[in-house]
C-alpha cells in the first residue's frame, strides 16, 4: 500500500531525516539550513537558548508549519513537507505539547484507555469491554510512567508532574514510531525531573524519542546524544560532555 | 449482549432510584383505582394526572441532560422534539374521534371541516392506526435531530452558536404550527380527544395506566441512559465534552459521537411528548415556545447536570413549585423562576444532587477525622 505523500524510495536508514530546512517568519529566520538525523530506537535531546528554533523544528516535523525549503523525511519514505497534521499523526509521529491537557473528569486509567490505539468507532464502543490485551497494555504503560497506585485518581486531582507523566503515557498508548516530547520538565521539582528522566529512558526501550528541553541536569540524567541548536541551525552534536566543552556552545549559553 | 449493554451502567444508587420510579408508577395509580374515595391514602385523580405529567417532564429533562450534561451541547430547543412527538400522538388521537366530533365527519377532524378542507392532507394518512403513529413518534423527532445535528456538528458549530440554532429551530416550528394552512389545527392545536387504543382518555383506569406507562418509560430511559453513559462510548462522550479537540487528535470522529446522543435524546423527548398529550388532553403550538425548552434546561440545572438522577429530581422540584406558585401567587412565578436560575448558577453549580454529594462527603470526612 502506498500512502499519499510517500514519494521517496528508501534513501536513508534514519527514522527522521531533516536536511537543509529553512523557515522564516516575516524575514526572521526561525530555521536556517537545519539538518538532523535520528536513528531508529534512538533518543535524542535537543537543547538551545530561547529562540534557537526548537519549537519551530517540532512544528515542521508534525506538519504544523511548512518549511520554505529543505527535506523532511520520516522512516526513509514519507515526505513530511507534503502531509497535513492528521496524516503525519497516523504515520506514527506523536507529540506531547508543553501544556498538559489530560481529561480532568476521567481517571488516570480511563485517560490511557481513551488514548489507547484501537477502537474509535462509536457503535463498537457502546458495547466494548477492555480486552485482555488492552488491559495488559494499560498495566504496562502504568508501570512505565510509575502511576499504577494513582490509576483510579481523577485527572483534575493530579499534580503538575503527574499530569506530564500521564501525558507521556497517553502518547505511549497511541504507540507512535517516534515520540516528540516538548519541555517535559518545565515547572517540575528536582525529584520529579529525575523521575521523568527515568520514565523517558524506560519509554526509549520500545520507542524512538526526540526531547526538547532547557534543563541541563535533566539532559544529563537522560544520558543521550545531544544536538545544540542556535539561530535555527545545528551548532554542535555529541554527548553532553563533548558539547559543553565546545567553546562555541559555551559562548552561546553564557552570552557574548 | 444486549443485557450486558443495558446492565453496564447500573450503579447501586441508580438501581434503587429506578426501583423507586417504578414503585411510584405502580403504587400511585393503584391507590387511585383500588382504594375507596374516603380512604386517606387514596391518590386523588388530579394528583394522578399531575404525576403522569411530571413523569413525562422528567423524561424530557433526562433527554436534555444526556446531550447537555454528558456531551456539553447546550440545547435550547428540546421542547420541539417533545412537541413533535406530542403532535404525532395528537394526530392519532384526532383520527380516533371519528363521527363523534361536533361536525360528525367520519374522516376529517373538526378543525378541517371548519376550515373547509375537502380531503385529508397527505401527511394525515396512516395516523388512524396506532402502529403507524407509534414509530412516527420516534422517527419524526429523530430525523429532524439527525438533519440539524449532521449539519451543525459537521461544520463544528459549538457552544452558544449551537444553542442559538436549536432555539431558532423551535421558534421556526412555533411559527409554522401557528399557521392554519399547516393542516395541524393552527393556534388551537389538536384537542377534544376521545379514545386511545379503544379506551376513553377521560376514564380513571386509562389515566392510571398512562401514569404507569410514563413511569415505566422513564425507568427504561434511565437504564438506557446509564448504559450509554457507563459504556466506553460514554467515557469518550464526556471526554468530548471536556476537551473536544484533544479527542480529535486521538483519532475520534467527534461529530458522530455528538450526533448519536443528539438523535437518541430527540427520540426520548418525542416519546415523552407522546405520553404527555393524552394525559393533558391537548397539544398546541405553544409547546414549541422557546421558553419551554429553556425551562427544561433549568430542570436539569436545578437537579444536577451530568448526573442521571438529577434531571428527574429537578423536573419534579421545579414543576411542583410551578404548580403550587401559579395557583397560590400566579404573578410571582416568573420572578421565582428567574431567581431560581440565578441561585442555581451561582450557588449550586452541580444542582441538588451535587449539593447532596457534597454534604455526604463532608460528613464522612468529619467522621473520619473524629475516628482519627
Amino acid at each position: 500500500m502506498k500512502a499519499p505523500g510517500i514519494t521517496h524510495a528508501r534513501s536513508t536508514s534514519a527514522l527522521l531525516y531533516l536536511s537543509g530546512v529553512s523557515v522564516s517568519f516575516d524575514g526572521f529566520k526561525a530555521l536556517n539550513n537545519l539538518s538532523l538525523l535520528v536513528e531508529p530506537g534512538e533518543m535524542r535531546a535537543i537543547i538551545g537558548p530561547n529562540g534557537a528554533g526548537k519549537t519551530t523544528m517540532m512544528d515542521v516535523i508534525t506538519g504544523k508549519t511548512r518549511p520554505d525549503s529543505g527535506e523532511v523525511v520520516f522512516d526513509g519514505t514519507a515526505d513530511l513537507t507534503k502531509l497535513d497534521e492528521a496524516s503525519i499523526a497516523t504515520l506514527g509521529i506523536g507529540r506531547k505539547f508543553q501544556k498538559p491537557t489530560v481529561f480532568e473528569n476521567h481517571t488516570v486509567r480511563d485517560n490511557l484507555l481513551l488514548a489507547l490505539a484501537g477502537i474509535r468507532s462509536w457503535y463498537r464502543l457502546l458495547t466494548a469491554v477492555p480486552s485482555k490485551a488492552e488491559n495488559d497494555r494499560l498495566e504496562q504503560i502504568l508501570s512505565i510512567i510509575r502511576m499504577g497506585p494513582q490509576q483510579h485518581m481523577l485527572g483534575a486531582r493530579l499534580s503538575h508532574g503527574q499530569k506530564q507523566w500521564l501525558e507521556i503515557g497517553m502518547l505511549l498508548a497511541q504507540n507512535p514510531k517516534l515520540m516528540l516530547v516538548d519541555e517535559p520538565v518545565a515547572g517540575m521539582t528536582d525529584v520529579e525531573t529525575e523521575t521523568t528522566a527515568q520514565v523517558l529512558r524506560e519509554v526509549n526501550k520500545s520507542h524512538s524519542v526526540v526531547v526538547v528541553e532547557h534543563d541541563m541536569s535533566f539532559v544529563r540524567a537522560l544520558g543521550v546524544k545531544v544536538t545544540v541548536l542556535h539561530e535555527g541551525s545545528t551548532l554542535a552534536e555529541g554527548s553532553l560532555d563533548q558539547v559543553s566543552a565546545d567553546p562555541r556552545v559555551v559562548e552561546v549559553y553564557l552570552g557574548r | 449482549m444486549i443485557t450486558r449493554f443495558l446492565w453496564q451502567g447500573m450503579t447501586r444508587t441508580l438501581r434503587l432510584f429506578v426501583l423507586l420510579v417504578l414503585a411510584v408508577g405502580i403504587l400511585v395509580p393503584l391507590s387511585n383505582l383500588l382504594l375507596p374515595p374516603d380512604n386517606p391514602f387514596r391518590t386523588p385523580s388530579w394528583v394522578l394526572q399531575l404525576m403522569g405529567k411530571y413523569l413525562c417532564y422528567a423524561s424530557l429533562a433526562l433527554a436534555v441532560d444526556l446531550v447537555w450534561g454528558f456531551c456539553g451541547i447546550l440545547t435550547l430547543g428540546h421542547a420541539a422534539f417533545f412537541a413533535l412527538g406530542g403532535y404525532c400522538m395528537g394526530m392519532y388521537l384526532m383520527r380516533q374521534i371519528g363521527t363523534r366530533g361536533v361536525y360528525g365527519n367520519p374522516l376529517l377532524p373538526d378543525f378541517m371541516v371548519f376550515l373547509n378542507y375537502k380531503e385529508l392532507p397527505w401527511f394525515w394518512h396512516g395516523f388512524d392506526s396506532f402502529w403507524f403513529a407509534a414509530p412516527m413518534i420516534v422517527l419524526v423527532p429523530s430525523v429532524l435531530a439527525l438533519a440539524i445535528g449532521w449539519f451543525a456538528f459537521r461544520s463544528r458549530v459549538t457552544g452558544v452558536y449551537l444553542s442559538i440554532i436549536t432555539q431558532a429551530m423551535t421558534f421556526a416550528l412555533l411559527l409554522a404550527f401557528f399557521r392554519n394552512d399547516m393542516g395541524l389545527g393552527g393556534n388551537n392545536g389538536l384537542t377534544d380527544f376521545k379514545d386511545i387504543l379503544g379506551y376513553s382518555v377521560q376514564s380513571d383506569t386509562t389515566r392510571a395506566v398512562l401514569c404507569f406507562v410514563s413511569a415505566l418509560v422513564l425507568a427504561i430511559f434511565l437504564v438506557i441512559s446509564a448504559a450509554v453513559v457507563g459504556s466506553r462510548f460514554g467515557k469518550a462522550l464526556t471526554a468530548v465534552r471536556d476537551a473536544e479537540s484533544r479527542m480529535r487528535f486521538l483519532g475520534y470522529r467527534v461529530e458522530r459521537y455528538k450526533l448519536f446522543v443528539f438523535v437518541l435524546s430527540a427520540a426520548m423527548a418525542g416519546i415523552a411528548g407522546a405520553l404527555y398529550v393524552p394525559q393533558v388532553g391537548i397539544i398546541n403550538p405553544s409547546e414549541f415556545s422557546p421558553g419551554n425548552s429553556i425551562e427544561a434546561v433549568l430542570w436539569v440545572a436545578v437537579g444536577g447536570r451530568g448526573t442521571l438522577i438529577g434531571p428527574v429530581i429537578g423536573a419534579f422540584i421545579v414543576n411542583f413549585g410551578k404548580t403550587w406558585l401559579t395557583g397560590a401567587l400566579p404573578e410571582v412565578w416568573l420572578f421565582a423562576l428567574g431567581a431560581l436560575f440565578i441561585v442555581v448558577t451561582l450557588l449550586l453549580p452541580k444542582g441538588v444532587v451535587g449539593l447532596w454529594n457534597q454534604l455526604r462527603n463532608r460528613s464522612r470526612e468529619r467522621q473520619a477525622r473524629a475516628v482519627a
